[in-house]
């Protein structure tokens, strides 16, 4: 559970409005450590949100999004009981993938 | 806040959330939410890292979005503080009221690099997306909307009092 990513996601209608939160440190390459050294750039470059097959976000991040990044968006279509798909990959090629249930 | 302090650790839920988990993965329950291995990670070649290096609006938009002629509209609304005291977390919302929008993205002119995030949004998605970014300092913040090719956009300018770049 190193990289924990919560998703929610409800249904209202023909809308599905999802919020996720990521847990990622998104370091931008511009801050120094305590002992003054640069601390390297570590950030989520490829973010992806799939329902029942289809892709409904993709997201290209860059170091200027905030630490343990939020999002949230809508999209028409999504049933209650349907999975919610999530997985990133960032700029040192790890990654992480989680589902939740539409409620 | 519960939600966002389940993950960042504040407060007491984290520790029932751990705890939750752990006992299901100690009983080898398969938690249908925890059921990750089927989802595949995104192809990172289709990153647009060019765009991301940018040091300057134009190339940024030309690398991101194939095109940098912006077009100010209020027909792309967004929210942002007037006044942020904390550059690292800035909530950026957009929204767009226009046919045919395939991609969004939003750029910080005084960021050391442009281009803060951008997004693809395929058809039955909406374009209204909220998330959080840094900025280096007061600066003027610009959400464009790519619709039927054409960048439509809308800026404002946030005055930030601690800068988020270290």
């Amino acid at each position: 559970m190193a990289h924990q990513i919560l998703v929610h996601a409800t249904t209202s209608g023909d809308t599905t409005t999802v919020e996720a939160l990521i847990k990622h440190p998104m370091d931008s390459g511009f801050v120094r450590d305590k002992a003054g050294k640069i601390i390297p750039p570590h950030y989520i470059e490829v973010i992806e949100f799939t329902c029942q097959g289809r892709t409904v976000l993709t997201g290209y991040w860059g170091p200027a999004v905030s630490k343990n990044p939020f999002i949230k968006f809508s999209f028409k279509g999504g049933k209650a009981g349907q999975p919610i798909g999530i997985a990133w990959v960032d700029n040192k090629g790890e990654t992480a993938t989680s589902t939740a249930n539409i409620v | 806040m519960d939600f966002i302090g389940q993950v960042i650790g504040v407060g007491p839920k984290r520790r029932d959330v751990l705890r939750a988990v752990a006992a299901g993965a100690a009983a080898g329950i398969a938690l249908p939410h925890l059921a990750s291995a089927t989802i595949a990670p995104p192809a990172v070649s289709s990153y647009p890292a060019e765009a991301f290096r940018q040091t300057e609006k134009n190339p940024a938009l030309q690398a991101m979005f194939g095109t940098s002629a912006l077009t100010d509209t209020a027909d792309v609304r967004m929210e942002a503080p007037d006044i942020a005291e904390n550059g690292a977390v800035v909530p950026i919302t957009f929204d767009a009221n226009l046919p045919g929008i395939t991609a969004a993205g939003v750029l910080a002119l005084d960021n050391p690099f442009i281009l803060a995030c951008a997004y693809k949004i395929p058809a039955g998605t909406s374009p209204a997306i909220s998330s959080r970014i840094k900025l280096a300092k007061t600066t003027n913040v610009i959400s464009v909307i790519q619709s039927k090719g054409q960048l439509m956009s809308t800026s404002k300018q946030v005055k930030v009092t601690l800068g988020g770049c270290g």
